[in-house]
C-alpha cells in the first residue's frame, strides 16, 4: 500500500491504495465519485475515460501511483451544474438511452472540441471511435457535438442549430 | 403553492385503508417521508390481489410533492418517462412537477418486467386510468370543499380550479380529502387531441442525470461496510470445481477470504470460487492467485466448426411441424421453379455497457437486502424467493438505472449469486463481473440455421414455401422440464406470421441439444430468422425476375399494416429511383410478437472492395405513439445492434471456451460505422399498439444482405459477414 496524493476535480486527495490499484478504481470505490465507469478494463470500451492533464485517458488502464500530483478530471468536474455545453448539447439531441458509456463519450467530446473546436463529421469519427455504445447513440453524438461547437463557439445562431426534438 | 399547516398526515395505516377502501384501484395516499412509500410498498400482506394497473402508483403529499411509481425499469428504452407520462398526461401534472420512483417488485404492482417491447402498450390504458382517477377524485374533492358542482372544477398543473370563481386548491391540500373518496369505475379519459405529453416529442427526465453523472446504476450503489467479490468461474461452462488451493490469494493484502460460491442459471447450477476483499481491485488479484481444478471432461470437446456441422447434417431430419397451410409437399414437387437456399447464423453476446453486478446484504432472520440493475424487480425477487428458499416478504429489492439489458437483465443468475455470498460472508457483497466473465459465460443468443424451399409458377408467383429451422433451443437450456416432441414455438418466431399470401406454407423445427446457456436477446429468434426468411423472399424474386418490393407488395393483396408499411417504406426510401453507381438497395420487413417494422438500407461498393452502409430507411407501426423522438432513439440503436450482429464478430467455441473475451475480439459498431437512419412512425390510430425497443432490429440484417446483392451480386447467407471483405 502506498499513501498517494490525487487531484480530482481541483480537489486533493489523499488515497492510502495499492500503488497498481487503476486510477478507474480508485476513482469509484475510494474516492467515491461513481458517475466514471466500468465497461472492459482493457482500455476497449472509453466507459472509463477521464481526463489527465486534459488529456482523455481511460482510466481503467492506468495504474493510481503514475497520476499522482497530476490534474485529473472527472464527468463531475467539467461544470459545476451540469451545464457544459456538451452537457448541454447532449440534453438538447436527447442522447443518452441507458446512459452507462455517456459519461465517457462526453469526457471524450469535451477534450476533441478543446483541441478542436470545429470537428468534421470525419474529426468527430476518429475522436469518439474509442467508445462504444451499445444502445447506438452514435447519430446523436455526432449531432450533439456540432452543437456544442457551435455553442462553444459564441456563435449568435448556437440555439437555433439545435434541433426540436424529434426533428432530426 | 400553499400549504395547509392543520393537514394531518395520514400514516402507513391510513394508506392501506385508502387501498383497501377504494377497491385498490389504486392509493392516492398521502405520505410525509420517502419510507413511507417504501413502507406502504414492502407491507407484507398489504396487497390486494394484483391485476394490471390496479394498483397503487400515485402518491401525493401535503407539501404537494408527487409521486409517480414508474413500474418498469429503464434499460434505456425510455419507460422512466413514456410511463410516468401516461399517468401524469391524465393527472394533469408535468414531468418536471413529479419525482419519480422505480416499483420494488411488490405483488400489487402487478408485472414489472421490461420484456417482450411490451411495456408501453401493456400499460397504456391502465397507467392513464390510475392517473384519470385519480384526477376525478382530486376535483371531487374540491367541490366538496367549496360546495360546487364537480363540472365546475378543472384539474391542471397540480392545481384545481373553481372556473366560475377563480378560487384555487392544490393536489396536496386535497389529497387527504381525495384519498377518503372512492376510486371512480371507469374515469373519463383524456381526448387525445387535448394531449400535452403523449404523442409529442418529450424530453427523458433521466437525461440530465446521465449527463453529469449523477444517474446510479446497479453497480454504483454502495452500503457501509461493504466488501467486494470477483468470481472464478470454470472457463468451460458447466466444469466442476474439482479443488482449489486459496493459500497465495488469502496472503494478499486485502483479500479477507475465499469462498466457494454456485451460479444458479434457470436449470443450471454452475460452481465457482469467490474472491472476497476490501477492493474490487484486491479481489481482482486475489483471483488471479487462486489455483483451481476443473474437471471439464467430454465438455471441452464442444466448438463452433463440428457443431455447426452438425447442424448442416441435422437439416436432412424432418423436424417437427411447426405453421401449416396447404401442402406444401405436394405444391412444391409440382413447381415449374424451385428456389432452395441454406442460411446461417451466428451466437452472439448481449455485451450490455454495465457488465452483470449485484450488491446484496444478507440480515438477520434470513432477510436480504439487493440493490441491483434488473429489467424486474419482480424477477429479482422470484429468483431470490427461489434459490435462496425464503419468502418473498423477506426479500427488498432495489432496481437502479440499467447499463443496457436487452434480455440479458431478464435472467438473475448475478443476483442470487451476490446473495448467496453476503449469506456465506455475513457482510454486505459487491459482486461485478469483468468483462471477460460477462463475454464467456453466457447466457448467449442461439444461432439459427435455416434450409428455405419456394416453388414459383410459371409467372414467378409463390406458390409453396418451406422454413426448416434447424437450432439449439433457449428454452431447452432453461427449462428441465422442456419437451423436444412439441414444436418450440420460440424457436420458430415470426417463420408463420409474415402476412405475404403463400398458399402453402410450412414451418419445421429441428432441435439440436447444446452444452452453452441460452437466452432471450433483443428481438430473441427474430433477430436471425428474419435474416433467412427476408434474405430468401430476395432470391425468390430474383428467381421469379422482380423487383424485391414489388415482389412482397405482390403477394399483400389484402389489406394489413404489413402492407401499409411497405408502401410507406418504398415511398420514404424513394424505392423506385435510381441510385448512383456502385449503390444497392434492399429491403425487408418482419411482423413477430414484439411488433411491426421495415427498413430499406442503401449500400455502396468502395474502391478497396468494401461496402460501406450509407442509409437506413425505417417505417415502423405503433398504432399509437407515447414519445416519438424515443422511438427513434430505439430504431437507431436497433439497427446499431442488429449491423453489430450481422458485420462483427459473434461468439465462437473452441476446446469448450467461449474464443472472444473482451471487446477487442468480440468487437462492436463504433461511431464511424454508424450510418445516417430515418425513421418514419405509422401511428394511425387503431384498437392494438404495437412495441418498440426490438421491431426495429429483425429487418436490419436481412435488408443490408439484400442491398449487399443488389450493389456486388453477392448472396450472403451466412452471418457475420465483413463488409471489408464482401
Amino acid at each position: 500500500m502506498a499513501t498517494l496524493k490525487l487531484t480530482i476535480n481541483n480537489q486533493p486527495h489523499t488515497l492510502d491504495v495499492d500503488p497498481d490499484m487503476p486510477l478507474l478504481w480508485a476513482i469509484r470505490d475510494v474516492v467515491g465519485l461513481t458517475g466514471t465507469k466500468f465497461g472492459c478494463g482493457i482500455a476497449q470500451c472509453g466507459a472509463c475515460t477521464v481526463h489527465l492533464n486534459g488529456t482523455p485517458t481511460r482510466s481503467c488502464s492506468v495504474p493510481v501511483s503514475a497520476v499522482a500530483g497530476q490534474k485529473i478530471t472527472t464527468i463531475e468536474g467539467i461544470a459545476k451544474n451540469g451545464d457544459h455545453p456538451v452537457q448541454k448539447a447532449w440534453v438538447a439531441h436527447q442522447v443518452p438511452q441507458c446512459g452507462y458509456c455517456q459519461s465517457g463519450q462526453i469526457m471524450s467530446a469535451v477534450a476533441l472540441l478543446k483541441q478542436n473546436p470545429k470537428p468534421t463529421d470525419e474529426d468527430i469519427d476518429a475522436a469518439m471511435q474509442g467508445n462504444i455504445c451499445r444502445c447506438g447513440t452514435y447519430t446523436r453524438i455526432r449531432a450533439a457535438i456540432h452543437t456544442a461547437s457551435a455553442d462553444l463557439s459564441g456563435a449568435p445562431k448556437s440555439l437555433k442549430s439545435t434541433p426540436k426534438l424529434g426533428k432530426r | 403553492m400553499s400549504q395547509n399547516p392543520t393537514q394531518p398526515t395520514l400514516n402507513r395505516r391510513h394508506f392501506l385503508k385508502a387501498a383497501s377502501l377504494t377497491g385498490a384501484a389504486f392509493a392516492l395516499g398521502l405520505s410525509s417521508t420517502d419510507a413511507a412509500v417504501q413502507n406502504l410498498s414492502i407491507a407484507p400482506g398489504a396487497a390486494p390481489t394484483p391485476s394490471f394497473g390496479l394498483t397503487p402508483y400515485i402518491q401525493i403529499e401535503p407539501s404537494g410533492r408527487i409521486t409517480l411509481l414508474n413500474p418498469v425499469p429503464e434499460i434505456g428504452q425510455g419507460t422512466y418517462q413514456s410511463l410516468p407520462a401516461l399517468m401524469a398526461e391524465e393527472l394533469g401534472v408535468s414531468l418536471d412537477q413529479v419525482t419519480i420512483r422505480q416499483t420494488n417488485g411488490d405483488a400489487q404492482y402487478g408485472p414489472q418486467t421490461a420484456g417482450g417491447s411490451y411495456s408501453v402498450r401493456g400499460q397504456y390504458k391502465a397507467l392513464r386510468q390510475v392517473g384519470a382517477s385519480a384526477r376525478e377524485m382530486l376535483r371531487q374533492a374540491a367541490s366538496q370543499q367549496w360546495n360546487v358542482p364537480v363540472g365546475e372544477c378543472e384539474a391542471d398543473r397540480a392545481v384545481v380550479t373553481h372556473k366560475p370563481t377563480g378560487r384555487k386548491l392544490t393536489y396536496g391540500q386535497l389529497a387527504e380529502t381525495a384519498a377518503r373518496l372512492p376510486v371512480p369505475k371507469d374515469p373519463a379519459l383524456k381526448d387525445p387531441t387535448t394531449f400535452r405529453m403523449l404523442g409529442k416529442p418529450t424530453p427523458r427526465p433521466d437525461i440530465p442525470l446521465k449527463v453529469t453523472g449523477k444517474a446510479q446504476f446497479g453497480i454504483d450503489a454502495s452500503v457501509k461496510g461493504m466488501v467486494y467479490a470477483s468470481v472464478e468461474r470454470s472457463p468451460v461452462i458447466g466444469g466442476k470445481l474439482i479443488s482449489y488451493d486459496a493459500s497465495q490469494a488469502t496472503r494478499l493484502k486485502g483479500v479477507q477470504q475465499v469462498v466457494r460460491v454456485e451460479r444458479v442459471l434457470n436449470k443450471n447450477r454452475y460452481e465457482g470460487v469467490a474472491v472476497i476483499a476490501d477492493s474490487y481491485w484486491a479481489a481482482l488479484q486475489g483471483r488471479k492467485a487462486l489455483r483451481i481444478q476443473w474437471d471439464t471432461k467430454g465438455l471441452d470437446q464442444f466448438n463452433s466448426v463440428d457443431y455447426e456441422k452438425k447442424l448442416r447434417d441435422l437439416a436432412q431430419a424432418d423436424g417437427i411441424t411447426g405453421h401449416n397451410v396447404g401442402d406444401f409437399d405436394k405444391t412444391f414437387a409440382d413447381a415449374p421453379t424451385k428456389v432452395e437456399a441454406f442460411y446461417e447464423t451466428p451466437i452472439v453476446s448481449h455485451s450490455t455497457m454495465e457488465p452483470m453486478n449485484a450488491l446484496a446484504h444478507w440480515q438477520s432472520q434470513d432477510k436480504v437486502e439487493v440493490w441491483v440493475s434488473a429489467q424486474g424487480p419482480d424477477l429479482v425477487k422470484d429468483e431470490l424467493s427461489r434459490v435462496l428458499t425464503i419468502p418473498k416478504e423477506n426479500i427488498t429489492v432495489h432496481v437502479l438505472f440499467n447499463g443496457g439489458g436487452f434480455g440479458r437483465r431478464l435472467t438473475q443468475d448475478y443476483a442470487t449469486e451476490a446473495a448467496l455470498l453476503a449469506k456465506a460472508t455475513g457482510k454486505p457483497v459487491k459482486l461485478v463481473w469483468t468483462r471477460e466473465d460477462d463475454t464467456t459465460q453466457g447466457p448467449f443468443r442461439p444461432m439459427t440455421f435455416s434450409a428455405l424451399r419456394a416453388g414459383l409458377s410459371a409467372d414467378g408467383k409463390a406458390v409453396a414455401m418451406q422454413h426448416k429451422v434447424i437450432s439449439p433451443s433457449i428454452d431447452a437450456t432453461m427449462d428441465a422440464k422442456y419437451d423436444k416432441t412439441k414444436p418450440d414455438g420460440t424457436m420458430l418466431e415470426g417463420t408463420g406470421d409474415q402476412k405475404y399470401e403463400i398458399p402453402n406454407l410450412n414451418t419445421r423445427y429441428v432441435h439440436a441439444d447444446i452444452q452453452i446457456p441460452l437466452t432471450y436477446w433483443r428481438s430473441v429468434t427474430s433477430s436471425t430468422l428474419a435474416f433467412s426468411h427476408e434474405c430468401f423472399l430476395d432470391e425468390m424474386a430474383h428467381k421469379a425476375g422482380q423487383d424485391p418490393m414489388a415482389y412482397r407488395l405482390s403477394m399483400l393483396t389484402k389489406d394489413s399494416d404489413t402492407k401499409r408499411v411497405l408502401t410507406k417504406l418504398r415511398e420514404v426510401s424513394s424505392w423506385d429511383k435510381p441510385l448512383p453507381a456502385g449503390w444497392g438497395r434492399g429491403v425487408a420487413q418482419w411482423e413477430f410478437f414484439a411488433g411491426l417494422a421495415g427498413q430499406v438500407v442503401e449500400v455502396s461498393k468502395q474502391a478497396d472492395g468494401s461496402v460501406k452502409v450509407e442509409k437506413v430507411y425505417c417505417v415502423i407501426d405503433l398504432g399509437t405513439v407515447v414519445n416519438p423522438d424515443a422511438v427513434k432513439a430505439q430504431i437507431e440503436g436497433s439497427v446499431a445492434m442488429a449491423l453489430t450482429a450481422a458485420t462483427k464478430d459473434g461468439i465462437t467455441f473452441a476446446h469448450g471456451q467461449a474464443v472472444q473475451t473482451n471487446f477487442d475480439t468480440n468487437r462492436m459498431l463504433r461511431i464511424n460505422e454508424m450510418p445516417a437512419v430515418e425513421v418514419h412512425i405509422l401511428a394511425e390510430g387503431g384498437p392494438t399498439i404495437k412495441g418498440v425497443g426490438e421491431p426495429g432490429l429483425p429487418p436490419l440484417a436481412p435488408a443490408l444482405a439484400n442491398a449487399v446483392f443488389a450493389a456486388t451480386g453477392k448472396r450472403i447467407r451466412r452471418l457475420p459477414f465483413d463488409l471489408a471483405a464482401v
